[in-house]
């Protein structure tokens, strides 16, 4: 017994020397090994991230996350939502809790570099804006002097938020809020004047106040704000598939491929680009490391970028949102994705 | 075992012995442990270095970029991170030593009535101390913070004679400012504190010894508050008041108290007190009955007992359990994260989040809790020992 | 003769009198407890008022003015609080987002618990020591149970929440954390060095820290120290950091037991020939433990209430369920009712948990005179 407890100890010893072996990161391998991608979503913002009757995540944010699943594991339901807060974010990225960060993200340029991380493209152009009651007669960011501001901790805003008023000379109080969820409690409860997020967040939370017409949206925005996911820096092939998946949405909305007649164009069509993207030309889906038809698989899966942006922002949807320079570059607006060749 | 006949070293035989027995357990123990640590130590860094995260605390001294809502120090966005969690330091520091005092004070009393001879007081007191112990704390911050958020909005503020004033955004009150001269004064005040002291000490000594009885306490009050005054008056008046004025958003001017604060600092005094309570009615049971029955044979009031008799030696056995209570409510300060009270972690989150460096952060944290625990353990280890060299 | 004395002495007898006015029955209660002197006349009124003050108003709020009924804030009309909302929600409250056509499973393991927990909290029952097998066995059961697999559905623990996340991550730091807390409190007693300071580092390392900072490490950092493949369930790290956490408390309340078994008892057992192991288990550690557990049991308290600190690193406990459902567009400011709502769960059971103490400290006072 007493050798026993020797060798258990050797063992021991050999076991973590040969567990500390730096593991290379493959992310895609993990992921199908795993059967399952996990995805980071927000822990709740209307359009975005939210739950349906039934309590599944649904929203923009987690439409990508089902189109990468869709990509990687030709199903759209093998996503583990993990719900993260602006403070939990990046970590959970870094420590490699999620594969992949679909979660309203500014790209900027200390996270892209120095945080270790890589943005792999645009999914919303958005900006800095508040929102504020009616009620107290103003029109203007700069008349804010002197209010009280709710602020998610974290966040890009909160770093635009002091420096646009430090640069123009203006007092206010931060009020420092967790996530959106808390920051509208706040804001509602009267403990801040106004509430600055992206303008589309915004645009989401005012739907659920009470009475959403005693509120406003300032026209100001006071930054720059584009949203995309993200993933860990240094597994190239991960991040080329995280890319490309979003690209395949823009394309597909550019060429016309829909939710509803991508089975029948994947049979073929007279347009090379399209059969490229899905499959029935070249070999682009093997270059990425994915079957042939991964891009069918994602356009099936949530629609096209148009498909995905009407669902959960668009008009007809609380949030009531224009295209604006989300709008295809055809159309006027900034998304453009580069072409499947 | 020295008795034991050796018959060759055998290694059956070592291994019988049990000091051998015990330095190989122990060797084992510290290169596993070594190996443990190795083991860590390299994968964090394989990790880190796979995401290109980068080591050590030189970001310290990055700007900042963000702002914080309460400060005992100036601080401003332009200032660096180093500065921000010293920032974030002194905020949870403020919060525990308001929150031990208010603590200490309710507890004591609520312990103290726990055993009141009155039946209703007694019963109020029980039901006070079960029902906050039992229920998280993490719950009782956010509940006194959503209650106080029920309180009046700023342009319908509660105002107390037109100087202070009570809203959801906390409490405006006047701030002293200081003119030249009001320094003088301060000197004076602490002066007479110290004067006091001695005072004190001198006319008890001499009561000892004489017996005279030494009116300490005017000539103290003298000292503390008459000379003080005497010289605020003689120099004018250096001082006036900074009185809060109502503005479009908020009040400006004046003493400001955040809800934030208010709520964590009354959650934390109120679930801490409960629990010091229940120490003080330890401790209070833990004096022999013969003490109470001896003082109440000399004549003295059941007040004056539990006074000058009961609570002396009770605070022998109070103080070590209050020490890891006072260390407890300085731990649970952290909870101010939960309602956005800029302490040490709620602050360090946000750096942690802004600059990615969460090794860093985390390791400062706990390295600053730690010496806060010990430091404190320390003090009341030396109070613990002055409160028993009064015992005979 | 005696029957005479025996008259006599009946017939001398006073007849009984009523105790003076005010000294028995209610009155006399009212007047020793409640009025013995100014002072506590004055209390007692203070306290009168106080409860005038405080008691009609809260119980107004809570039930008579109070709206029960409805599908969102509006059907809650009156002044008072609005419950209307725990119909529709208790079940999110109760098990987050446990699959709803699963939940019976939950139930089922926290019904087995009844029979696991039996035979550890009282004795006197059937089965006597057989019933501890099942106790042992219980813990892997509940897992069996809860997470699935073998025919059941597989529920990941991303889909645990609500008071059902808070009673798993409890129940299984207070199974873990005792024979750990058992271990640390002898290693710190230990004669080898060596392993007395790894002890001592461990323990005080774990008491002086915030629990909210070891949280922040479990879901932050632990990914980091282990190889990258290494994908650790987040809900398995938060049980290991509480668990250590409550050990170490628990290891210090041991210690104090282990250093009030006179030394007697230790030379008796080494007079014996009892080794270490031995001597520990069947002289020394029985009862030091009977000693110790209102301390354990407290610990234990401490360490359930603690299970709402899992808020700050995002997991979807009852209280922040809650948090959910007050930001809910459709409850919108129903803090209050909400959080009192919550305290009624933990307060049930962590004042069972401390009046259980209570009764074993009694018990075992009589057993040691």
């Amino acid at each position: 017994m007493k050798k026993a407890k020797f060798a258990i100890a050797a063992v021991g010893l050999i076991a973590f020397s040969g567990i500390a072996a730096p593991a290379q990161a493959a992310t895609l391998q993990d992921v199908q090994a795993a059967g399952v991608l996990r995805c980071g979503i927000n822990t709740g913002l209307a359009g975005f991230a939210f739950t349906d009757d039934a309590g599944n995540w649904i929203g923009f944010d987690a439409a990508y996350c089902k189109a990468l699943a869709a990509a990687v594991l030709g199903d759209p339901s093998k996503v583990a939502y993990v719900n993260l807060s602006g403070a939990n974010r990046f970590p959970a990225l870094a420590s490699g809790e999620i594969d992949v960060l679909s979660r309203n993200t500014t790209w900027t340029f200390s996270r892209d570099v120095d945080l270790g991380f890589t943005f792999v493209g645009v999914s919303y152009y958005d900006g800095q804006g508040f929102i504020a009651r009616k009620s107290l007669g103003i029109s203007s960011v700069v008349e804010l002097n002197g209010a009280s501001i709710c602020i998610q901790t974290g966040t890009t805003t909160e770093l635009n938020l002091a420096d646009y008023f430090r640069s123009n000379g203006i007092s206010y109080e931060p009020v420092p809020i967790e996530d959106n969820e808390e920051a509208r409690v706040a804001y509602v409860a009267g403990r801040c004047d106004a509430y600055t997020a992206d303008a589309s967040a915004l645009a989401a939370t005012k739907t659920t106040l009470e009475d959403p017409d005693a509120h406003m949206v300032f026209p100001q925005i006071i930054s720059k704000e584009p949203l995309g996911p993200l993933v860990r820096q240094g597994d190239d092939q991960w991040a080329d598939i995280a890319r490309w998946t979003l690209n395949v949405l823009k394309n597909a909305e550019e060429y016309g491929v829909t939710r509803g007649n991508v089975a029948a164009l994947a049979r073929g069509t007279n347009n090379p680009e399209i059969n490229r993207m899905l499959g029935s030309e070249g070999s682009l889906g093997a270059m990425l490391g994915l079957n042939a038809d991964w891009a069918v698989k994602v356009i099936a899966a949530v629609g096209n970028y148009g498909e995905i942006f009407e669902e959960f922002l668009g008009p007809n949807t609380p949030l009531e949102l224009q295209r604006g320079v989300n709008a295809l570059y055809k159309d006027g607006g900034l998304q453009y994705a580069p072409p499947m060749r | 075992m020295t008795g034991k006949p050796r018959h060759g070293p055998s290694l059956g035989r070592l291994w019988t012995d049990e000091r051998v027995r015990g330095a190989i357990f122990q060797f084992l123990t510290v290169l596993g442990l070594i190996a443990f640590v190795w083991f860590l130590v390299a994968n964090t860094s394989d990790n880190m270095a796979q995401i290109g995260m980068k080591a050590g605390f030189g970001f310290l001294g990055d700007q900042a970029f963000f702002d914080i809502n309460q400060k005992l120090i100036d601080y401003t966005s332009t200032d660096t991170y180093g500065r921000a969690l010293m920032v974030g330091l002194l905020n949870t520091l403020l919060v525990s030593v308001l929150g031990i005092v208010a603590a200490t004070l309710l507890g004591f009393l609520m312990g103290v009535l726990r055993l009141s001879h009155n039946w209703l007081v007694a019963r109020l007191a029980t039901v006070y101390v079960e029902t906050i112990r039992n229920i998280p704390l993490l719950l009782q911050v956010v509940f006194w913070w959503t209650l106080l958020t029920e309180l009046p909005r700023v342009q319908e503020s509660k105002s107390i004679a037109g100087l202070v004033f009570l809203n959801n955004r906390g409490v405006r009150m006047p701030a002293p400012v200081m003119e030249p001269g009001m320094g003088i004064v301060v000197v004076a005040f602490l002066a007479g504190i110290v004067a006091a002291f001695f005072v004190t000490r001198w006319a008890t000594r001499r009561r000892m010894e004489t017996g005279q009885p030494f009116p300490s306490i005017w000539v103290n009050l003298g000292l503390v508050v008459g000379a003080p005054v005497a010289l605020f008056l003689l120099l004018g008046q250096p001082l006036h008041w900074d009185v809060p004025v109502l503005g479009t958003f908020n009040f400006s001017g004046g003493f400001r108290v955040t809800p934030e604060l208010v709520a964590l600092w009354w959650a934390l005094t109120v679930y801490t007190g409960a629990f010091i309570a229940e120490t003080v009615r330890g401790g209070i049971l833990a004096v022999s009955k013969g003490q109470t029955e001896a003082a109440q044979a000399l004549g003295l009031s059941r007040g004056a007992t539990m006074r000058k008799i009961v609570l002396p030696q009770a605070l022998r056995v109070i103080v070590p359990p209050l020490t890891s209570q006072y260390l407890n409510l300085t731990k649970n300060s952290s909870l101010a994260v939960a309602i956005g009270y800029q302490d040490l972690v709620s602050v360090g989150g946000t750096i942690l989040n802004q600059s990615g460096h969460s090794i860093e952060i985390v390791g400062i944290w706990l390295a600053v809790y730690l010496s806060l625990s010990v430091g404190t353990s320390a003090f009341m280890n030396w109070y613990n020992h002055r409160v028993r060299l009064v015992e005979r | 003769m005696t029957e005479t004395v025996f008259h006599r002495s009946k017939a001398d007898l006073l007849p009984e009198r009523p105790p003076p006015p005010g000294t028995a029955g209610a009155v006399g209660w009212v007047r020793e407890n409640l009025f013995s002197s100014w002072t506590n006349s004055a209390l007692t009124i203070l306290s009168l008022y106080l409860l005038w003050l405080v008691v009609p108003g809260v119980f107004g709020w809570a039930f008579l003015d109070a709206g029960f009924a409805g599908t969102d804030r509006t059907a809650c009309e009156g002044a008072g609080a609005c419950w209307a909302w725990v119909d529709q929600r208790i079940g999110q409250f109760l098990y987050g987002f446990y699959p709803r056509e699963q939940t019976w499973r939950v139930d089922l393991a926290l019904l087995l618990l009844v029979p696991a927990a039996a035979p550890i909290l009282f004795d006197k029952l059937p089965f006597g020591r057989k019933a501890l097998w099942f106790s042992l066995a219980y813990p892997f059961l509940a897992v069996l149970i809860l997470l699935g697999g073998f025919g059941l559905e597989e529920v990941p623990t991303d889909k645990f929440g609500g008071f059902m996340l808070n009673i798993t991550i409890g129940l299984a730091g207070i199974i873990v954390s005792l024979p750990f807390g058992i271990l640390l409190a002898l290693g710190r007693r230990s004669q080898m060095p060596v392993l007395r300071l790894i002890c001592i580092g461990f323990i005080e390392a774990f008491r002086g820290i915030p629990l909210v900072t070891f949280m922040f490490t479990a879901a932050l950092l632990l990914p980091l120290f282990l190889p990258s493949h290494f994908n650790w369930d987040l809900v398995l790290r938060v049980i290991v950091v509480v668990t250590f956490y409550a050990a170490a408390y628990i290891a210090e309340v041991i210690r104090g037991g282990l250093q009030a078994i006179p030394r007697g008892q230790y030379e008796a057992a080494q007079a014996l020939g009892l080794g270490y192991w031995q001597s520990m288990r069947l002289v020394i550690l029985p009862q030091a433990l009977k000693i110790s557990i209102p301390g354990i049991v407290n610990t234990f308290i401490a360490l359930f209430k603690d299970t709402t600190l899992v808020i700050v690193i995002g997991l979807f406990d009852i209280l922040n369920i809650g948090n959910q459902m007050v930001a809910n567009p459709d409850w919108l400011g129903l803090g209050l009712e909400t959080y009192v709502f919550i305290s009624v769960f933990f307060f049930v059971i962590c004042f069972s948990m401390s009046r259980y103490s209570m009764h074993l400290e009694r018990r075992l006072d009589t057993t040691r005179r």
